[in-house]
């Protein structure tokens, strides 16, 4: 039996006045699944997330859930919970009482929810917090409660509407790590949005990068960083080298040759998507799949080889990045430390150095149109440059 | 230090006044309308009399339901106007505090003349078939309760729209998510939510019109006479003053341990916000 589809979003659309924060937006995901919604502010993530708790409806589309439709129902009615972006904690009752609202809301026996009370309270270890209010427990505690509050009423699916933004960044990694190993517990699907794409990468099974109210890919963590199919992901992604191009021979099936604007000398470049002769292209390197050194490595027809001269170079222990000049480009490269030797000397600022790629590891996408707005979405230096993530 | 002005200011002109009106309520009264010598409690015990008793049950009453019908309008008034924005907000904000900028007696004098037997309210009251031509609108407990609210409406609707509007929308929408009507989550997270915005109105309103004077003394009749109108009649008429310090005392008491309470509440849950320090 295929795994059944639980949560599914069917041509959703939502306008604000004249703006549409979600337009057409159709996927669905699997049970189980930790499925996160990555994009900007504004883009339509925290709608769509606000559409699936039904706090806002949608204009057209239906939302479907374990194969019923819920587009109507109100929240009250949705077997969904929610982990608010503030946490939303009652401020007037003890954390105990606010863990167990939704079960009194239900009127289930006073047994009954001491007991599930009691086991989400261990779960999130807040036993000796009990008693206390939101006001007296930690921004970290805080967002405990607020899972634990959702959690105890075993929803089919748990929304978190950027869960970690309130909290410090080692809280943060913690938190990250704590909701993987409770969504790993429970086992329901986690919808997840967030606007921070190592959060999103950590955990997620699937991610649906968001831009401008639709949706611009779906996939693994993998496949977004290795197969980004457009300009936005890739930038939005991790870090990445974008040259500006134009496709001007097949070599093969699937490679072909680029010139690129600032280059000396054409490069070799896997073309998968088949882009015709005569397109007009971008392709996207990644910095720690450049390579940079003293000595001419051996020349094979699968590699792009180009010298160069040290611009940059930022240190970080376990790598150092080099900005590095090619002809009329600066590209990043990621040198991962894997060895260190106390008498040799490291690549210096003003160093001839040969930087060189494998030509699997560009990757073409499509050109930006002068016209699109999208283009100013990318930082300015992220063309033919680094966007830097931290 | 920089409070010993102030301090000593209210010593001087609020605590010794007050000290001596309930020194006061312990004096025999004279004949002639002095105070007498030596100390007597036959003062205090006269206010046990029925026709004290009765005018202090009537205080309570009309103010207690003058309170409960301000609170009920500024519930959702001041929730609604807390929800509104920009000019709209500033607009009806200014309208509500507008009839401070003319004297309280002339707005009383207003209702006056609005509910008398030729005014314009009776008149459109008749026309609509609503009240028979002789029906009397002045004078009644509740013309008094109305002018009342009238008068006392904006001290209940600006706490609570400052409640409202410092409440997080959010809570709503999780009460919601968890469950909840949104008509059972205004009662239960709301209305709690905001309970020092209510608490203040109450208090704001029931104190003051504990004390009210003006308003059964212009709009009321023999049927409405307040402890106020009963303190005045005994200081300038009967010059019984021991009588009217007493009455006083009394009704201050009543304002001051209401006022205590809520003191002592906020300071409990400024204790329990002062824990969380750094936020």
């Amino acid at each position: 039996m295929p795994m059944s589809s639980l949560l599914e979003f069917q041509n959703i659309t939502k306008k604000f006045g004249d703006m549409t924060v979600v337009d057409n937006v159709s996927f669905s995901i699997n049970n189980g699944e930790f499925f996160s919604l990555l994009g900007p502010s504004g883009c339509g993530k925290t709608t769509l997330l606000r559409i699936a708790a039904g706090l806002e409806s949608p204009d057209s589309g239906r939302v479907i859930l374990n194969g019923q439709d819920i587009t109507d129902l109100p929240p009250n009615r949705r077997p969904v919970n929610t982990v608010f972006q503030n946490y939303a904690l009652f401020p007037h009752l003890s954390v105990w009482d606010n863990i167990a609202f939704g079960l009194k809301v239900k009127k289930r026996s006073s047994q009954v929810i001491d007991q599930e009370v009691g086991k989400m309270l261990q779960l999130i270890q807040m036993e000796e917090h009990a008693h206390k209010k939101p006001s007296q427990i930690s921004g970290g505690q805080k967002q405990r409660v607020a899972i634990a509050r959702a959690l105890v009423n075993h929803p089919d699916l748990l929304l978190l509407d950027e869960p970690l933004s309130a909290l410090d960044l080692k809280l943060r990694q913690k938190m990250l790590m704590e909701i993987d190993l409770i969504h790993d517990e429970v086992g329901i699907i986690f919808l997840f949005v967030t606007h921070d794409q190592t959060e999103a990468m950590a955990v997620s099974d699937r991610i649906a990068v968001m831009h401008h109210g639709k949706v611009e890919q779906i996939g693994t963590p993998m496949e977004l960083y290795e197969a980004p199919k457009s300009s936005f992901v890739a930038a939005f992604i991790g870090d990445t080298n974008f040259l500006d191009g134009k496709v001007t021979e097949r070599i093969s099936d699937e490679y072909s040759l680029l010139d690129i604007d600032g280059l000396s000398q054409p490069i070799r470049c896997y073309n998968d998507k088949k882009i015709r002769i005569g397109e007009l292209i971008h392709t996207s390197i990644r910095p720690e799949k450049m390579h940079i050194t003293r000595k001419k490595p051996k020349e094979t027809s699968e590699i792009n080889l180009f010298e160069g001269t040290v611009e940059d170079i930022i240190y970080k222990g376990d790598h150092t990045k080099y900005w590095v000049r090619v002809d009329d480009l600066r590209l990043a490269i990621m040198k991962p430390n894997s060895r260190f030797i106390l008498d040799r000397t490291e690549i210096t600022w003003g160093e001839k150095v040969w930087v060189w790629w494998h030509e699997d590891d560009s990757y073409m996408l499509e050109r930006y149109s002068e016209t699109d707005t999208n283009m100013t979405e990318l930082p300015s230096e992220a063309i033919g440059e680094v966007e830097e993530h931290e | 230090m920089t409070t010993a002005p102030s301090l000593i200011w209210l010593i001087l002109f609020f605590l010794v006044p007050t000290l001596i009106v309930y020194l006061f309520s312990f004096r025999p009264s004279e004949i002639y309308g002095g105070i007498g010598e030596g100390w007597t409690l036959d003062t205090i015990k006269s206010l046990m009399k029925t026709s004290n008793v009765i005018i202090i049950f009537r205080t309570f009453i009309l103010s207690l339901i003058a309170t409960a019908i301000c609170l009920v309008i500024s519930l959702p008034t001041g929730y609604a106007l807390s929800k509104l924005r920009g000019r709209w907000q500033q607009l009806l904000l200014l309208l509500l505090i507008l009839p401070f900028w003319s004297s309280f007696i002339v707005r009383v004098y207003a209702w006056k003349f609005l509910l008398h037997p030729e005014g314009f309210v009776k008149q459109i009251l008749v026309s609509l078939h609503l009240v028979s031509p002789d029906a009397i609108l002045l004078y009644q407990p509740w013309t008094v309760i109305l002018v009342m609210v009238y008068n006392f409406i904006p001290f209940a609707v600006l706490p609570i729209y400052a409640a409202s509007e410092k409440f997080d929308d959010h809570l709503f929408e999780a009460a919601m998510d968890l469950g909840m009507t949104p008509l059972k989550a205004f009662f239960k997270v709301f209305i709690p939510g905001i309970r020092m915005g209510i608490l203040m109105a109450t208090l704001l309103v029931f104190v003051p019109a504990l004390g009210s004077y003006v308003i059964p003394d212009v709009i009321g009749g023999p049927q409405t006479e307040m402890i106020g109108n009963k303190i005045v009649l005994k200081t300038f008429t009967e010059r019984n003053i021991p009588l009217a310090s007493a009455l006083s005392a009394f009704l201050s008491l009543a304002v001051l341990i209401p006022m205590l309470i809520g003191a002592i509440a906020q300071s409990r849950i400024g204790k329990s916000h002062s824990i969380k320090g750094g936020h």
